[in-house]
């Protein structure tokens, strides 16, 4: 097991801030988004660019996504980064928060700006960007995008475990629930399970109301090192465990009702934060549910609930017992490429004590959760105390 | 200088064989050439690894998150890693987070993969996609620019200009020559120096074919790993002393004062005690995408104030046998793809150093 930072050495998120999550935020273009979120950081942190200030920045995005190539070139001044570094993260922003941390682990750096955008509303199809994921010999031509790859996940899933349609649309219903009272939400309209049933199927099993919706927004948070945090922030929220896996590509070899990738993403970062048992270790868990299924799915591959039994922790009210997604989940709405970020921001807000209505009472520890790729190849879990 | 919260070093490299079109393997094929060569250079298996990183341009090749469908030849299945993306320094920016990922104690041996087949897609194409679609790109000619030529023929004249670029030109297809994984290995002749300085096709200005990088396919694999594995594995480490990372703003291009490069090499020589770095460094691999880039560039990198670095290609001393070798694998105006390239430089000058230890100390950049 690799060795971690000597005495004392932590990061801490010292200051977050969201955009509100819309369908189309036409009156704006990325830069000015990311600005919005940048700007509020700067302000919550007293920080300026340059030395002894943020020395440098990550960013997250995404060229199909912003229709850019190099498209943090167009944010450079964004994130001060004119003269100074920027390296962008192009995978969910769960990953920008890895690899930030791991920049002042490392000692390279103890202040530095995380930033993500993506305006989803830019493309025609979500699907038709998702498609050219795939190879363009096997799995393009039969017309795959992260949709159909979800629904051949959902049958396997809901196959094995025997979750049915009705708790999906429970799942939905829930997230309307709790995303009315977190401002930065987007889906925020209240379903009944008969309307989310009744909503338009887009790949079987997934319902329209089941997909995270299309999403504009953005996301900045600061990262410190231990010796730096205090001056920024009184309560400063530490990522205590991290950890990541890809699965394999092709659909067929892997074990789509399971959780191959996500266990081992979990068990590193458990291992790295001392938790034994996962199951009640956590006041605050945000699940990246980009459909309905991935909520118990990905439960079970966080050791939330034992493996297979996702149908009976939703019927015995897992999510509720054990506070997830009380900011929504990815469900009310966040670009696909922010989600497992967005998840960390609410844990952020969660431990900072500044939930309002849907606050954690005395939450000390959260799980935040992110995934990449089709039928999420590539997982990341991030633990975080106050 | 901070120092590093553990040491960290290169213990091996891979490359594919370098073309424009390398059309009997596909992606992941082309990535697990240079992976297997690094993983046989260093005496390691994938087991051994334990991060993937990973890095291209989606817009190249139009594969969206292609880390995904690379798993399939990065082995990362089953493994962590990131994907960074960030232009042509993609290769460089693999190679400081490789040294960031094992210095933070996260992970202790990193397997940095940058990658391009720019056959398949429209290199310049998705070259002008950088640029803002409201302000400048309709101004763009992708990575074909003429303002480097122009900038040193303000400054040196015409003739002494044009000579140093067909100079820098003809020297790196000498090196390209003694590297069989180079693209273009053109046996270009200094007896006709002035033939090929004015009888290829004009680009831009006064950018010509012969000046211009090659649009090539191709991956690099290198492999970093901690101080304590160095030890336990026996390897043969290149230290990682140092990094740093400049970006300019974009559309403050006009008035930006210093050089990127310059800034880049003023920090790193400060917190590294250069002071004098033609005579303290032994051999310098530069992403040099054309000869009049190249030219320039090696002014700024070397932090000159007047004429050295055109002097430097003038008298040979940029020649493998010369005092300052440049880019002895024939650098980017031999081979380019793209998001491989800057990591291409990281591999070579690692292997210099391994190479040149026995007979003296050597610094490279």
């Amino acid at each position: 097991m690799a060795k971690h930072r000597g005495a004392g050495g932590r990061v801490a998120i010292c200051a977050v801030a969201q955009t509100k999550f819309e369908r189309d935020k036409w009156q704006v273009r990325f830069q000015g988004m990311l600005w919005e979120v940048v700007e509020k950081v700067l302000r919550q942190t007293g920080l300026q660019f340059g030395a002894g200030g943020i020395e440098a920045a990550v960013t997250v995005s995404d060229d199909v996504f912003d229709a850019r190539t190099i498209s943090d070139g167009a944010i450079t001044d964004v994130v001060g980064a004119h003269h100074q570094s920027e390296e962008k993260v192009a995978a969910d922003g769960a990953q920008g928060v890895y690899y930030a941390a791991a920049t002042i682990l490392s000692n390279h750096h103890d202040i530095v700006l995380l930033a993500g955008h993506c305006k989803e509303s830019q493309s025609a199809s979500r699907n038709q960007i998702t498609h050219l994921a795939f190879d363009p010999f096997y799995t393009r031509p039969v017309g795959l995008d992260y949709v159909a790859a979800a629904a051949l996940q959902a049958q396997a899933y809901m196959a094995r475990t025997g979750v049915t349609e009705a708790q999906l649309a429970d799942v939905v219903v829930r997230s309307r629930k709790w995303a009315r009272e977190n401002p930065v939400a987007q889906e925020t309209a209240a379903v009944t399970r008969e309307q989310a049933l009744a909503a338009p199927m887009l790949a079987a099993p997934i319902r329209q109301s089941f997909m995270y919706p299309v999403s504009d927004g953005a996301i900045a948070m600061i990262l410190a090192s231990e010796e730096r945090a205090a001056e920024l922030t009184d309560r400063p929220v530490w990522i205590t465990g991290l950890g990541n896996c890809y699965d394999s590509f092709f659909l067929g070899e892997r074990d789509l009702a399971g959780n191959f990738s996500l266990e081992r993403a979990a068990k590193k970062a458990y291992e790295m934060a001392g938790v034994t048992h996962p199951t009640d270790a956590f006041e605050v868990v945000e699940i990246a549910d980009q459909y309905a299924h991935q909520q118990p799915q990905y439960a079970e591959g966080l050791a939330l609930c034992p493996a297979r039994q996702g149908a009976k922790w939703l019927a015995d009210g897992g999510p509720e017992k054990q506070h997830v997604n009380r900011s929504g989940g990815m469900l009310a709405g966040n670009p696909l490429i922010l989600g497992g970020m967005a998840r960390v921001a609410e844990a952020v807000i969660q431990l900072r004590g500044e939930a309002g209505s849907r606050q954690v009472p005395g939450a000390k520890r959260a799980l935040a959760h992110g995934a990449t790729g089709p039928a999420g190849q590539l997982q990341t879990v991030v633990v975080l105390e106050n | 200088m901070k120092k590093k919260n553990r040491n960290v070093a290169i213990i091996g490299s891979g490359m594919s064989k370098f073309s424009s079109h390398r059309e009997e393997v596909n992606q992941p094929e082309l990535i697990h050439e240079a992976v297997v060569e690094a993983l046989e250079d260093a005496h390691l298996t994938m087991d051994d690894v334990d991060c993937v990183l990973h890095g291209n341009m989606e817009l190249f090749e139009m594969v969206h998150q292609p880390d995904m469908w690379h798993v399939l030849g990065t082995g990362a299945w089953g493994k962590p890693g990131v994907r960074l993306t960030t232009g042509g320094t993609t290769g460089a920016t693999l190679a400081c987070a490789a040294d960031n990922l094992v210095a933070s104690g996260l992970h202790d041996v990193v397997l940095a993969i940058g990658f391009e087949k720019l056959e398949e897609g429209h290199a310049t194409g998705g070259i002008t996609n950088m640029a803002d679609p409201l302000w400048g790109r309709s101004l763009q000619t992708g990575a074909l620019t003429g303002t480097a030529a122009q900038k040193l023929i303000e400054q040196f004249g015409e003739e002494r200009a044009k000579n140093a670029a067909i100079k820098m030109r003809i020297i790196m297809d000498e090196h390209a020559m003694r590297n069989e994984k180079a693209h273009r290995r053109l046996r270009l002749d200094r007896k006709y120096m002035k033939q090929i300085a004015t009888q290829t096709p004009p680009l831009v200005g006064e950018l010509r074919m012969i000046h211009m990088c090659s649009q090539s396919d191709g991956a690099c694999a290198v492999i970093f790993a901690s101080e304590d594995k160095v030890a336990q594995l026996g390897a043969n480490p290149a230290w990682v002393v140092d990094h740093e990372t400049v970006h300019r703003e974009e559309t403050l291009i006009f008035n930006s004062g210093k050089s990127t490069h310059r800034v880049a090499a003023e920090r790193l020589y400060a917190r590294n005690g250069i002071t004098d770095p033609i005579h303290q460094i032994d051999v310098f691999e530069m992403y040099d995408p054309s000869a009049w880039w190249g030219v320039d560039w090696l002014g700024d990198f070397l932090l000159c104030e007047s004429d050295e670095h055109v002097k430097m290609v003038e008298n040979d001393q940029i020649a493998i046998e010369g005092e300052f070798p440049l880019n002895p694998s024939g650098g980017v105006q031999a081979s380019n793809p793209i998001g491989a390239t800057a990591l291409v430089r990281v591999a070579e000058a690692a292997m210099q150093v391994v190479a040149r230890r026995a007979n003296t100390r050597c610094r490279v950049m």
